[in-house]
């Protein structure tokens, strides 16, 4: 076993055929998943190695998909469900709203919802309208479910485990556009790791990507690799800044982040999502609740226009970028 | 399940299903499209007046042949029947008291929900809707635990795995796909196990409807999917919801077997939901069952049907009562006399005076409740709002 070269979206497959490994209520169905191994190619081969029972093409209806993962799970089973883009998982809100996030209340516990939605989703891979939105605010606001998004390979493996062996609902939010990022990683050893639980939880639990003194960004999904890069930028102006990377957006580590802020006083917020009425907005508010006395600036946030998500041609203005990420620190009241 | 193919193999392209529809339909010498259609009239054993229709005056199409059940069998519903009506009557009383938050009543509607729950078996799933209450019951889940979600202490009241009856509910239609994926996992582990999905006739509007048939059609998923049209959406008729035939037709549509049965015949009702399962247990679902029938009541006490239906309408349906029809019929089958009447009648106001004494008393109600069961595994803001709602009432307390 050693590490190699891993794309992301090999640990999102690999998670998923280990996952039907180790269980056989784990089942994955959604359109274009089967024969063709789906648009991304994420669950590519599951068809062929566990049968078209397990990994299987649903009708192109989403809240079908959604509505009978809810009967599965209330029938013994793991489903993984495949949103094929960002928009149009719409069609399907109102069972995830309705039925998954309140089954586990309405019945007093009596029926759990292990089912995983999977979404790839965000913008800047130059996509047609309605395959580039970030959706993550509306099902974080919606009590019953978890949202998790991971920013890196690693991540990639150990979330998407442990959202398929959550006893509750997951919505898992893919950057598209980090499905072809890669690094050095041993998905033997990781999975071996996993599955003996001697990897530490990540639901719940965020990662300082990147250490720093000076000011603290906090970000997840997508925008974790632009604030790194921003972070490696304004280190060679001699500023230190720490990245936080959720990868748990619910539930929400307010520890990992207020202890970042207590000791950086500066904070930026950057999401790809547009900015109001958000995660990012969410994120800012207790921050500021929890570190007011710790601030030397207001808490800014980096985020995508409020506006319906642009044309290719016009994306590189609305995805934050590590120029306004930089722009942003430039404006936490620094003292000359 | 078919055996796992090795690592790497290019998946072997779907075949197109057998529909069992066209498998039947040889047995029987017709089309397939003849058999998935209902028969010309909606199915009927039992005439307003309690006389058994004549045979030769029964549809006798090819397909559409139904038995009429054993004397027993339909006392034995005949009791759920009366049971069910006293249910919901002293439930609209209880309403009206203020002892109860709200309550839709399936009054003149007993039949199809006392045959929706006589026909499954204990491993079979249940999907009722709001105002199928007296099914829900039939089924044996305890009332007072169904009426927990109506004098609004909880949405949900019973145990839906412990009954194998899902939550009634509220959504329209949401709950016949939850039905298709009951049914969808109990296949994938080769279980026989069939799903019983209630929806009403403005139901069959929604998009989920849609869905759910397509879905339970090409998964050949044993699910029954059985139409109450009680003739209206609160105050919108029929007429506003569709232009197909009959509801029953949009069976055929989605390549499913689909009949229309008197929702007043509890006799009908058993015979054609009793084989309809069973087709599906067999491997023959899923299946679309359209039952005419008759809301006799406002659709809940905040409403006021004078609006929207004569009161002649409503009359006309008070000839066609379930339980009078069964009541003539058994009678004149010798199956039912005064000593079995006395006894179903003292089963029903007992059942109707624990309902009262359990609605007299307000049970005591948990604040925490409201955060224990949000999540298996809470959150930390949970836990923390937790802890504020419990500080501020041990504040009021002091």
């Amino acid at each position: 076993m050693s590490a190699s070269k891993v794309s992301f979206a090999k640990a999102l497959n690999t998670a998923l055929a280990d996952a039907m490994e180790a269980s056989r209520e784990v089942v994955v169905f959604g359109e274009d998943v089967g024969t063709l191994g789906g648009v991304f190619r994420i669950t590519d081969g599951l068809t062929a190695r566990f049968g078209r029972e397990r990994c299987f093409d649903t009708p192109l209806a989403e809240s079908g998909i959604i509505g009978t993962a809810v009967g599965m799970a209330m029938n013994g089973m793991r489903p993984v469900a495949e949103m094929q883009f960002d928009a149009f998982a719409y069609p399907a809100f109102e069972q995830v709203a309705s039925h998954v996030a309140k089954m586990h209340n309405r019945t007093r516990g009596r029926l759990t919802m292990p089912l995983v939605i999977r979404i790839p989703y965000g913008g800047g891979v130059g996509g047609v309208e309605h395959h580039c939105d970030s959706s993550e605010s509306y099902y974080a606001h919606t009590p019953g479910l978890k949202v998790f998004t991971p920013a890196s390979v690693r991540d990639a493996y150990v979330m998407l485990r442990e959202a398929i062996d959550s006893p509750d609902p997951v919505v898992f939010f893919e950057p598209k556009r980090l499905y072809w990022s890669t690094a050095q990683v041993d998905l033997d050893e990781l999975r071996e790791q996993y599955e003996n639980g001697s990897l530490p939880r990540r639901e719940g639990h965020a990662v300082v990507a990147r250490e720093g003194s000076d000011a603290t960004l906090i970000s997840y999904g997508p925008s974790v690799p632009v604030c790194l890069a921003a972070a490696e930028e304004a280190a060679k102006d001699g500023m230190s800044v720490e990245v936080i990377d959720l990868g748990s957006v619910v539930p929400y580590d307010d520890g990992t982040v207020a202890a970042s802020v207590r000791r950086t006083g500066r904070a930026v917020v950057v999401a790809e999502s547009q900015g109001f009425a958000s995660v990012a907005s969410e994120i800012a508010a207790r921050t500021q609740e929890r570190c007011f006395h710790s601030l030397a600036a207001p808490v800014l946030r980096v985020t995508g226009f409020d506006i319906p998500y642009p044309s290719p041609s016009f994306e590189h203005h609305h995805i934050p970028s590590s120029e306004r990420i930089l722009d942003a620190l430039d404006d936490l009241q620094w003292e000359d | 399940m078919s055996e796992p193919t090795p690592a790497g193999e290019p998946a072997v392209r779907e075949k197109s299903p057998v529909n069992p529809a066209v498998e039947a339909s040889k047995n029987f010498g017709i089309t397939p499209e003849q058999y998935m259609l209902p028969a010309s009239s909606e199915i009927r054993l039992l005439n307003p007046d309690g006389s058994a229709v004549p045979e030769s005056e029964q549809g006798q199409e090819p397909g559409h042949e139904y038995p009429m059940p054993e004397d027993s069998r339909l006392l034995d519903a005949y009791e759920k029947l009366v049971v069910g009506r006293r249910i919901n009557d002293q439930n609209m009383a209880l309403v009206r008291q203020g002892r109860m938050a709200v309550y839709p009543s399936s009054h003149g509607q007993e039949a199809c929900q006392v045959a929706a729950a006589l026909c499954l078996e204990d491993d079979d799933w249940l999907f009722p809707t709001y105002r199928d209450s007296v099914a829900v019951m039939s089924r044996g889940v305890d009332p007072l635990e169904v009426m927990s979600t109506y004098r609004g202490d909880w949405h949900g009241g019973y145990d839906p795995r412990k009954y194998k009856v899902s939550v009634q509910a509220t959504p329209l239609t949401t709950q016949l796909l939850h039905a298709v994926g009951v049914a969808h996992a109990a296949k994938l582990r080769g279980e026989d196990t069939v799903a019983l999905a209630m929806c009403g006739d403005g139901a069959t509007s929604e998009g989920d409807f849609h869905e759910a048939l397509n879905f339970a059609a090409v998964f050949q998923l044993p699910v029954l999917f059985l139409v109450q049209n009680n003739g209206y959406a609160i105050s919108v008729p029929l007429s506003s919801q569709t232009r197909a035939p009959s509801l029953a037709h949009k069976g055929v549509g989605y390549g499913m077997a689909s009949e229309r049965v008197d929702g007043n015949d509890l006799a009908a009702l058993l015979s054609v939901l009793g084989r309809g399962i069973e087709l599906c247990r067999q491997g023959g679902g899923p299946l679309l069952v359209e039952a005419m029938t008759y809301r006799m009541q406002a659709h809940t006490n905040a409403d006021d049907d004078t609006r929207y239906r004569e009161r002649d309408e409503v009359a006309e349906w008070v000839a066609k009562d379930p339980i009078t029809r069964m009541q003539h019929y058994l009678t004149g089958q010798g199956a039912l006399d005064d000593a079995a009447s006395e006894r179903i009648s003292e089963h029903a106001e007992a059942m109707a005076k624990r309902l009262r004494e359990a609605m007299a008393h307000k049970p005591e109600l948990d604040p925490q409740d409201l955060f224990r069961f949000v999540y298996h595994e809470p959150t930390p803001q949970l836990r923390e709002q937790a802890e504020q709602l419990a500080d501020e009432l041990s504040r009021e307390e002091a």
